[in-house]
């Protein structure tokens, strides 16, 4: 059910600031197992769930449901149109490459052919200012009517298994988290839990901060997705975490230095239910925790993430069993941070 | 005749240079309609005869390439990444993330490992081929029992439909010029020809035209036109290098072109109204036209291209218009004399 979960969710399209496809499917999915069900005036979804205990310290769960993304920002003469992107994305993975824009249109991110530049231009990645988009409009008129400024521009979606647990797919940032939610959200829980399932992570963390204010949690599990670079060539420390080693749970990263003692009861859950668990071994990246563990007078927060590869790309690839085992740690940190 | 579903079928047949064949049993389908004596040669070349010889009458060549650019394999790692060569011109500032098939014993989903935003610390560089890394999914030893080195890689991106008759694939340098050319043979099918026609679908065209020159040799034509793609105008392109889509074929004028079959072709273009645009240049072409000029004692020869934005990406944009009317130019300069 989880792989059902995450393959539906990464099919859909929900840039920063576009996650309705998201948010629907969501609702639609956790109706019949939520308390109660509030869209808040951002856009974040968040659900109460009653436990058979009241929890003693409320506790927050959350994921984002925005992904990385294009947005247009004008119309040429000739049809193409520029763009800009949002969230942090390399060029290099968006020249060359099919696209969908407004959930409907396909297009590709036009570029100056290879032979047309010289041999210090193929050494250079370009500016986004000289990437385009083309759907083929044939001038300025047909595209005005078709698309219009701020018009949405995703990856396109597909959904493959690789090998004989790996999944490739844009968006697994983190429509992981959505799902491990989504699947919590059908069990029987020992307490209370809200759910928040954030807007605008990618575009710095602001969906976190209203919805951090308005549950005002006494603590946090942030469920994620985070970098791996475990290829050939890095050694050690660079490879940061690795497929098939479990959980990550960081200490510190760009936004948050964690909770220490959540940190070290993760490690011990893991332990004692026999699954791997891993740290990050480089200070690098950051996410919602950023936000909510400074919520209001401070919440104690931990980020539980998926470790995946080529991460804002439209071919992310994550192993399916850390993705089962990021749910079983959640579960088991349940009963533990309500305690803290 | 659909050539959209043509075009379809024939892009999602495969052929990196060297290894044609399920590129050549496509073609060679579609082709056995007009000749059905037609075969495969020594070297992965598709051949094909209209009707029957006829003494003392011109011998003439239609002529487009089979194979596609890719990659082939030379290395897997102990860590289970997959090692390459470029077979063909590449664009590497496009290659992290970008999803492939890799052809062993049986095909296989990859992608091509990027460092993601969260690592790069800012630092943008395009790698060099040897520095790629092909991701599976698979360990080594699972890896070796379906991968050999010296199999095949694709792009993998799916065909799609643009506005009207713009559509975007892979591998439509130079599909589009098999499709332009069965496009003619439908157009002259069961027409008393002036002329013997021998169809060439050529392999190794991207390693250096390697299947058209020992092709011609044997098919020992008169006249030979080359079918391919060329440069249309993208968004900032130089209009001197480029043509524009849906502004028809460019017949090519060129030192090394009979200027003679040329002539007859804008001839012929003016004649029936069909649109065309000129593409000069000023030495050898780059197409299989400079094998064929050379051949035996010598072949009048002329390129005919079909403008092609973002050549050599997985996303190359055609009009299906401008294939219609360079496989009615070919049908109608054939039919109508072919030498002023």
């Amino acid at each position: 059910m989880l792989s059902k979960y995450l393959k539906e969710l990464c099919l859909l399209c929900g840039a920063s600031g576009n996650e309705n496809s998201v948010r629907e499917y969501i609702c639609r999915n956790a109706e019949t197992y939520g308390d109660s069900i509030k869209i808040d005036s951002l856009g974040n979804l968040i659900i109460e769930k009653k436990g058979a205990n009241r929890s003693p310290k409320k506790l927050m769960i959350s994921a984002h449901m925005d992904e990385v993304g294009l947005i247009v920002t004008y119309i040429n003469d000739d049809g193409t149109m520029q763009i800009a992107p949002v969230g942090g994305i390399d060029a290099s993975v968006v020249i060359g490459r099919p696209v969908v824009v407004d959930g409907n249109i396909n297009g590709v991110i036009g570029a100056k052919p290879v032979h047309l530049l010289n041999s210090k231009q193929r050494k250079e990645l370009p500016e986004f200012s000289e990437l385009y988009l083309d759907i083929g409009a044939e001038n300025k008129e047909q595209a005005e009517k078709l698309i219009s400024l701020g018009t949405y521009v995703h990856f396109l979606p597909s959904f493959t298994k690789m090998g004989s647990s790996k999944v490739r797919s844009k968006a697994l940032d983190d429509r992981i988290g959505c799902a491990i939610m989504l699947e919590l959200l059908k069990e029987d829980l020992p307490y209370d839990v809200t759910f928040a399932f954030l807007v605008q992570e990618e575009v710095g963390l602001r969906g976190a901060k209203a919805a951090a204010y308005s549950v005002d949690p006494d603590v946090a599990i942030v469920l994620e997705a985070t970098t791996a670079a475990d290829i050939t060539g890095a050694e050690g420390d660079a490879k940061v975490c690795s497929l098939g080693n479990g959980p990550v749970v960081s200490f510190m990263d760009r936004s948050t230095i964690y909770d220490r003692e959540l940190y070290s009861i993760a490690f011990e859950e893991c332990k004692k239910m026999d699954i791997p668990c891993q740290t990050k071994t480089r200070i690098a990246g950051g996410n919602d925790s950023g936000t909510i563990h400074l919520s209001r007078g401070g919440v104690r927060t931990i980020a539980i993430s998926a470790p995946c590869r080529y991460l804002h790309s439209p071919s992310c690839v994550a192993d399916m069993n850390d993705i089962e085992n990021c749910l079983k740690l959640t579960r088991a940190m349940i009963e533990k941070a309500v305690q803290i | 005749m659909d050539l959209r579903e043509i075009l379809n079928n024939l892009s999602s047949s495969n052929g990196v240079s060297g290894e044609e064949s399920s590129a050549g049993a496509a073609a060679l389908k579609l082709l056995k309609k007009y000749c059905p004596d037609a075969y495969i040669d020594e070297m992965g070349s598709v051949i094909g005869t209209v009707g029957s010889y006829k003494a003392n009458v011109p011998h003439i060549l239609l002529d487009a390439h089979l194979d596609q650019v890719g990659f082939i394999v030379t290395y897997i790692t102990e860590e289970g990444f997959v090692k390459v060569g470029n077979v063909g011109g590449l664009d590497m500032r496009i290659m992290p993330a970008q999803n492939v098939l890799l052809h062993g014993k049986q095909t296989i989903n990859g992608v091509i490992a990027s460092i993601p935003p969260h690592l790069s610390n800012g630092e943008q560089k395009v790698s060099d081929v040897t520095e790629l890394l092909i991701d599976t999914g698979y360990d080594k030893a699972e890896l070796s029992e379906i991968i050999a080195l010296g199999d095949r890689v694709t792009f993998d991106t799916p065909f799609m439909q643009l506005q009207d008759k713009r559509i975007a694939a892979h591998s439509m340098d130079d599909r589009c010029g098999i499709a332009a050319i069965l496009y003619a043979l439908e157009l002259m099918h069961e027409k008393e020809l002036s002329c013997n026609l021998t169809v060439l679908f050529s392999s190794q065209e991207e390693v250096g035209e390697c299947g058209a020159e020992t092709a011609v040799y044997n098919i020992n034509p008169d006249i030979a036109v080359a079918v391919d793609v060329t440069f249309a105008m993208g968004h900032g392109d130089d209009p001197v290098k480029c043509g524009k889509l849906e502004n028809g074929p460019m017949i090519g004028i060129s030192p090394t072109l009979s200027r003679e079959v040329s002539n007859s072709l804008i001839h012929t273009a003016k004649e029936k109204n069909i649109p065309w645009q000129s593409e000069i240049m000023n030495g050898t072409t780059g197409t299989n036209a400079d094998r064929f000029s050379v051949s035996r004692g010598g072949v009048k020869s002329c390129t005919l291209s079909i403008p092609l934005r973002y050549m050599h990406t997985p996303s190359e944009v055609i009009s299906i218009a401008d294939v219609e009317n360079t496989g009615k130019l070919l049908a109608e300069w054939i039919m109508g004399g072919y030498i002023c």
